[in-house]
């Protein structure tokens, strides 16, 4: 309280405000007279907040975005987007007195000669990479728990948006220093760019303003790089956080967590304040990184110059699906139409992977149109308890996971003392087995689980222990589940499949048909939660 | 990346124009030559011709090196290394080819494999070089470097850049090594002494191409040699390097050491709100 105070006031005097709080209140009330900010403020800070773990994986993305952000603005003070010759004269000495672009320039003298700037540089790096990776994580949160589910399916396709914009970002960003690395990456870009029939050499030279590699490109990656990629990264995340705010987060079952609620902790204060020490978190996991682990050293990669190509040169990892896929294609698939080169080698992997993503970006409203469910979904499914749609994430993941694993097949090869052609044939054979196991595994395993937590919910938990009743008989005395706990695993909604029913006109059509077929693929094996009548049968029979 | 297995193909057909190239045409005249006298009984002749080039200190060392031949390397490369269905004929391979094999430990080659690979070194150094010195007194072949290219007091840009232009696409830029086709493979150069570099661009070892005196100059093969001692002195100024093996080492480590420490933060954050 303010010193000011007489010492013989009496005790009934409100309480007065310190100037610091004065000061504070008035210029609250100056900005809300001017803006009506509070309402928003009283609307954010009331935002519930779940407490699972899994919640906070979009937060990890948006903090390495921030940082992402901040050490950016600090490379664009020094990087030079040209592709002019310079003489490397910095303090780097093997390749003192070398000819490279100012762009490889002026990356290596954010490395070695700007106070910070190699930090700077790897934080930036590092925080890329875990923006996508934690993205990544994120959506298969999300899916797995089936979050997408009406009302959010929009802002599941912002999400992937997002997804996508991130990749193109961190592939702008990789190829700015114009290093042997990133030029070798370019190439292959303008490799399946060219591979495109007809229209692929056009669009190659669009692309680099001449002949690869031409003295266009740094300079156009730049642009997108840094002015018109994030401007539409930030307006989709805008999208995405407000979106997420009207729809409110998902939770999962549990005593007083109903489709109609959201328990957890509010934005303003506990929240807010456990963000911004999270924030901090993550921002020094990325320090720490950046100081101690070398990422892209541009100085062993030497300036991009066409002719020499590294052994292991990879893309950073969130390209590796589409290297993979590169790397996959068996050789014989190039062909002469009319004396036009058509090369499927390059064309499956450029109609493949865009169907993948395309499933990924679409698969709530395909979800949704097969399982005809038009409910809200407020409860976050166990991934058990939807077998068919987390058998498909497996399959999903696993064919990217193998994907993935064929970009750095070189490096599969040297380290576990196999041969390359080896470890291409099992890729090339496990991306069309692989997933098809891994449904089948899964969804064997989530009806098992369902299996367990019905007799769980039913009969309780085997206590081991033997109990002689008084009429000689023996039985085991199974413990009971509390009622908080029972919750947890009867409450998941039932689905059945769709009936095929004939439209006004008394037709059946194919659409009704096929989405008949799936429906039923999609339910037909499912193990239905017990219902109220059954737990009390068996409580009753048992007591 | 994609490229790579084709760059790979096209590297490795000098190395097997080399097998072919460097039997013809004088090593062809060479072989026929000393074929002609092995087998004319005239190896007391040839052996005399030698000592009179030669001073006695090597003649003896020659000696030595026949001896530790036909005990450790005949059984293979034949009692007159003439070759045999195990080990291919070492006349002429040079002195540089030995010290190489040797000196790394890979011969004698162990059983198995689908590449000689490093071994603990069996022989002394004074050895190696004795069977070095008895393969060089039987045919003119690559000499041991002189010691003036292996300071490591060469250009290093300029070694950087031959090594980008000539070595990378097998080596990888940092020298962290390669895969080559059936599970052959370009070892990392970290730690390879400056004799042995030199020695393998003057010998080609199995799928490596030659590097002879006219494609790179000794000066250049010291500027080279240079930038690798420079790799090895010089930690990576950015931290701990990952193993050199770039984004694929890079991508496992934010997977596993960053995001899931960032992971176990939040279990850990959200096990303090109950
Ligand atoms: C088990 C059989 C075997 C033994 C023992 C063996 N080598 Fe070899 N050596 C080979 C084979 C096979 C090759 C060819 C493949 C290669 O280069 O690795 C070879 C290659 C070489 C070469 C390289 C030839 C060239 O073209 O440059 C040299 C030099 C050599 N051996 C020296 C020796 C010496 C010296 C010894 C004894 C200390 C020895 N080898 C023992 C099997 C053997
Ligand atoms: C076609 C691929 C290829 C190229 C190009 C190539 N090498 Fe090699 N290099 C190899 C292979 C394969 C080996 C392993 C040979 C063996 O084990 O006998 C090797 C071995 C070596 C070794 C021995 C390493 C050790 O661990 O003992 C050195 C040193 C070496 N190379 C240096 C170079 C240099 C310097 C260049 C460029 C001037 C170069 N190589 C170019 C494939 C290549």
């Amino acid at each position: 309280m303010s010193t000011e105070t007489p010492t013989r006031t009496p005790p009934s005097t409100v309480v007065v405000a310190s100037r610091g709080q004065r000061f504070t209140g008035a210029a609250v009330n100056y900005v809300d007279e001017r803006t009506s900010i509070s309402g928003l403020v009283r609307e954010l800070g009331r935002k519930i907040f779940p407490d699972h773990w899994s919640f906070m994986l979009g937060e990890v993305a948006l903090y390495s975005f921030v940082v992402i952000l901040l050490t950016g603005t600090f490379l664009t003070f020094f990087y030079q987007p040209s592709m002019a010759d310079v003489v490397y004269n910095g303090s780097y000495v093997p390749l003192k007195g070398l000819h490279m672009s100012a762009a490889m320039a002026s990356s290596l003298d954010i490395s070695f000669d700007i106070r910070g700037g190699l930090l700077m540089r790897q934080v930036h790096h590092w925080a890329a990479l875990l923006f996508v990776a934690s993205i990544g994580l994120h959506m298969l949160r999300v899916f797995f728990t089936g979050a997408f589910r009406k009302p959010r399916e929009i802002n599941w396709f912002i999400g992937f948006v997002l997804f996508i914009l991130a990749m193109a970002e961190g592939f702008t960003g990789y190829s700015l220093p114009d290093d042997l690395l990133s030029g070798n990456g370019l190439r292959i870009i303008d490799g399946m760019v060219k591979g495109i029939p007809l229209v692929g050499s056009w669009i190659s030279w669009l692309l680099f303003g001449g002949e690869f590699p031409g003295t266009h490109i740094v300079a156009r990656l730049f642009t997108l790089h840094i002015l018109l990629l994030p401007a539409i990264l930030i307006a989709a995340l805008g999208a995405h956080l407000l979106l997420m705010i009207i729809n409110k987060h998902t939770q999962f079952a549990g005593p007083g967590r109903t489709n109609d609620n959201v328990v957890g902790v509010p934005i303003m204060p506990t929240f807010a304040a456990k963000a911004g020490g999270f924030f901090f978190i993550v921002f020094g996991a990325l320090v720490l990184m950046g100081a101690f682990f070398t990422i892209n050293p541009i100085w062993t990669y030497g300036p991009y110059d066409p002719s020499p190509v590294s052994a292991g040169t990879q893309p950073d990892w969130y390209i590796g699906f589409a290297d993979g896929a590169l790397r996959m294609m068996p050789p014989g698939l190039e062909f002469d139409v009319f004396g036009h080169p058509l090369s499927l080698n390059i064309m499956i992997p450029l109609l493949v992977l865009p169907i993948f993503l395309g499933l990924v970006a679409f698969y709530p409203f395909i979800e949704a149109w097969i399982t005809g469910d038009k409910r809200e979904h407020h409860i976050a499914e166990r991934p058990r308890n939807a077998p068919t749609r987390t058998a498909i994430g497996a399959a999903g993941v696993t064919f990217y996971a193998v994907l993935w694993a064929t970009a750095s097949s070189d490096l599969i090869a040297t380290h576990f003392h196999v041969s390359i052609e080896d470890v291409i044939h099992s890729m090339q054979l496990l991306v069309f087995v692989g997933p098809v196991v891994a449904y089948l595994l899964t969804k064997r395993i989530t009806l098992g689980l369902q299996k367990k937590d019905r007799e769980i919910a039913l009969h309780g938990f085997e206590s081991g222990r033997i109990v002689r009743l008084p009429g000689g008989e023996y039985i085991e005395v199974h413990e009971q589940l509390d009622e908080y706990e029972r919750w947890r695993l009867v409450s998941y909604l039932d689905y059945e499949p769709l009936m095929v029913r004939p439209d006004e006109r008394g037709r059946i059509t194919v659409a009704q048909r096929a989405r008949a077929g799936l429906s039923s693929w999609f339910f037909e094996d499912r193990i239905s939660p017990p219902t109220t009548t059954e737990v009390e049968r068996e409580h009753a029979s048992q007591h | 990346m994609s490229k790579f297995s084709s760059k790979i193909r096209r590297v490795n057909s000098p190395g097997s124009q080399r097998k072919t190239g460097r039997r013809s045409p004088l090593a062809t005249v060479a072989l026929i030559v000393i074929g002609l006298m092995s087998t004319g009984g005239a190896y007391a002749m040839f052996s005399s011709t030698a000592a009179a080039e030669t001073p006695a200190v090597t003649q003896t060392t020659i000696a030595a090196g026949e001896k530790l031949f036909a005990a450790n390397c005949a059984t293979c490369h034949g009692l007159s290394v003439q070759g045999s269905a195990t080990g291919p004929s070492l006349i002429g391979v040079g002195a540089a080819s030995v010290d190489f094999q040797v000196g790394t430990g890979r011969m004698p080659l162990a059983a198995g494999g689908p590449q000689a690979e490093k071994k603990p070194v069996q022989f002394t150094d004074s050895q190696t070089k004795e069977l070095a010195a008895y393969i060089a007194s039987l045919a003119p072949g690559p000499a041991l470097p002189s010691s003036a290219y292996l300071k490591g007091d060469g250009d290093a840009t300029k070694g950087a850049e031959l090594f980008r232009i000539n070595c990378a696409m097998c080596h990888n830029v940092a020298g962290a090594g390669g895969a080559l086709t059936a599970g052959k493979y370009a070892p990392a150069l970290s730690g390879v002494t400056g004799a042995h570099i030199y020695e393998a661009m003057v010998s080609g070892p199995q799928s490596m191409p030659v590097f002879n005196d006219l494609n790179i100059t000794p000066q250049e093969k010291a500027d080279i040699v240079t930038y690798l001692k420079y790799l090895d002195k010089n930690p990576s100024p950015g931290g701990v390097d990952l193993g050199n093996l770039g984004p694929v080492s890079e991508g496992l480590f934010i997977w596993i050491f960053g995001l899931g420490a960032l992971v176990a933060v939040t279990v850990w954050i959200a096990a303090k709100a109950n």
